[in-house]
């Protein structure tokens, strides 16, 4: 990737002006990014909006577009109300200095289907804040058309009893083969599946009657695809397992081994 | 563009493409320690820390490090001296690449955690890639490490 001029803008407005031009280029924390083969006009580095913090809202917690990984997997307050999911979600990612520079918003908005992030949040029923196209929900967001336009923020309610997740990779540090989260909601159980290897998707959403044959009925309706990692129908037949593990630990409210 | 840091404790400045990374305003300074392994933004060779954080100097736009506290293997040499000393008398290392980036992320876990576990160090270093060792040796050597750091301590 060439950039030509780098630009630190104070405003969103300032942001979203700037990305209307095809050839400029919103950066977060530039880990994806800079593996792009392209020539960038003016590089908008998103730093300089105030949009790095975590902090507690409406009984759950807003997630700035700037917060980082690392922040994400040791925040004490996200570890007590969700149950250390997020750590074990995220702390498999690459590594420690790769997780102090990459962002939530640069993981929600590049929409990636191998996310852990988008798992992890589809399931906790999370919604994200944009600049022009206001408040949705992620699972709207993940089936939108690309818009250029700034990810401000990612709330993610609060009141989830129990919060599993299970992701499988074929060794440390590789983008998972499946990965399952769950999570017991006041609505009731809610279950996403990324890494299908297409996007995140909720395999079920206010789900009361939990049952085997009702895991069965659901994954049935499930696309699986298959990539350099695997089959589709290997991941079908794992998906079978780390759902019924992240359901557990989402019942039995901890965490476990995998 | 003309970025202006604090390179181990001096204050630099450099005058550096848009688009120049970290790493290459670390070179350019003559900081030798500082080496590329990948391309892919996962070896951890190029770690140094940013504002007291491990970072992937690699990745890090250097536009984005104007104001900021870089340090490199240059700027903690005394302190690298007893963890390289572990690594000699465990035979760990081989063709020794990696090395660099290894002894900045185990410092950096050494400011960051107290007495931390064997399983919570091998998390922290796990982005930080051997290709020669198979890892035995130099947890040998950090475990070893933290051990007489933490007595030197007391
Ligand atoms: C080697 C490697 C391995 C990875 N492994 C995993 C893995 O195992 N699991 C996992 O979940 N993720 C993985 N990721 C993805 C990673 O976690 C981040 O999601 C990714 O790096 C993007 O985050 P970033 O902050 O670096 O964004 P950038 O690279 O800066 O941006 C990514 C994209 O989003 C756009 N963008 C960023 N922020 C905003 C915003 N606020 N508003 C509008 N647009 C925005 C950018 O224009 C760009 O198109 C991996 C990435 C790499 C490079
Ligand atoms: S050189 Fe490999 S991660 Fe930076
Ligand atoms: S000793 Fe050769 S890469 Fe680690």
């Amino acid at each position: 990737m060439t950039i030509r001029e780098y630009a630190r803008p104070e405003t969103a407005e300032e942001a979203w002006q700037l990305c209307q031009k095809r050839q400029n280029v919103v950066m977060a924390g530039n880990m994806w990014l800079r593996m792009q083969r392209r020539a960038v006009g003016t590089a908008i580095d998103l730093s300089g909006l105030g949009l790095d913090f975590v902090r507690e809202r409406d009984g759950g917690f807003e997630l700035g577009a700037m917060a980082t990984l690392r922040e994400l997997e040791t925040h004490p307050g996200l570890e007590a109300a969700y149950a250390g999911a997020f750590a074990r979600a995220l702390s498999p990612i690459v590594g420690v200095q790769f997780r102090n520079t990459a962002t939530v918003g640069g993981s929600v908005f590049a929409r990636f289907g191998f996310s852990d992030v988008a798992t992890l949040l589809l399931a906790l029923d999370a919604r994200v804040r944009l600049y022009k196209g206001g408040e949705m929900p992620l699972e709207a967001f993940q089936r939108a058309p690309f818009a250029r336009d700034i990810l401000l923020s990612v709330f993610v309610p609060g009141g989830a009893q129990g919060v599993g997740y299970h992701a499988m990779r074929r060794s440390a540090t590789d983008f998972p083969v499946l990965a399952v989260a769950a999570a017991q909601t006041p609505g009731g159980l809610r279950v996403a599946v990324g890494a299908r290897p297409a996007r995140a998707q909720l395999l079920c959403a206010q789900e009361r009657e939990w049952s085997d044959a009702r895991r069965a009925e659901q994954l049935q309706g499930m696309a699986f695809g298959s990539n350099m990692r695997a089959t589709a129908d290997y991941r079908r037949a794992i998906a079978d397992v780390l759902v019924r593990r992240a359901v557990r630990d989402a019942m039995e409210g901890k965490q476990d081994a995998d | 563009m003309r970025i202006e840091l604090t390179l181990n404790g001096q204050r630099v400045c450099a005058d550096m493409p848009a688009d120049a990374t970290l790493y290459e305003l670390l070179r350019a300074q003559g900081m030798k320690s500082v080496k590329c392994g990948c391309e892919t933004t996962n070896c951890g060779l190029c770690t140094v820390h940013l504002n007291g954080r491990p970072v992937l100097s690699c990745s890090q736009l250097a536009a984005r490090c104007a104001g900021a506290e870089v340090v490199t293997l240059e700027g903690l040499q005394d302190e690298a001296q007893l963890l390289a000393q572990c690594l000699a008398d465990e035979g760990a290392e081989q063709c020794g690449f990696c090395s660099p980036g290894l002894v900045m992320n185990v410092l950096a876990m050494a400011h960051e955690l107290r007495s931390p576990t064997p399983e919570q160090v091998d998390r922290y270093l796990a982005g930080n890639l051997c290709r020669c060792t198979g890892y035995m040796s130099q947890r040998r050597a950090i475990a070893k490490y933290l051990k007489m750091r933490e007595e030197g301590a007391r």
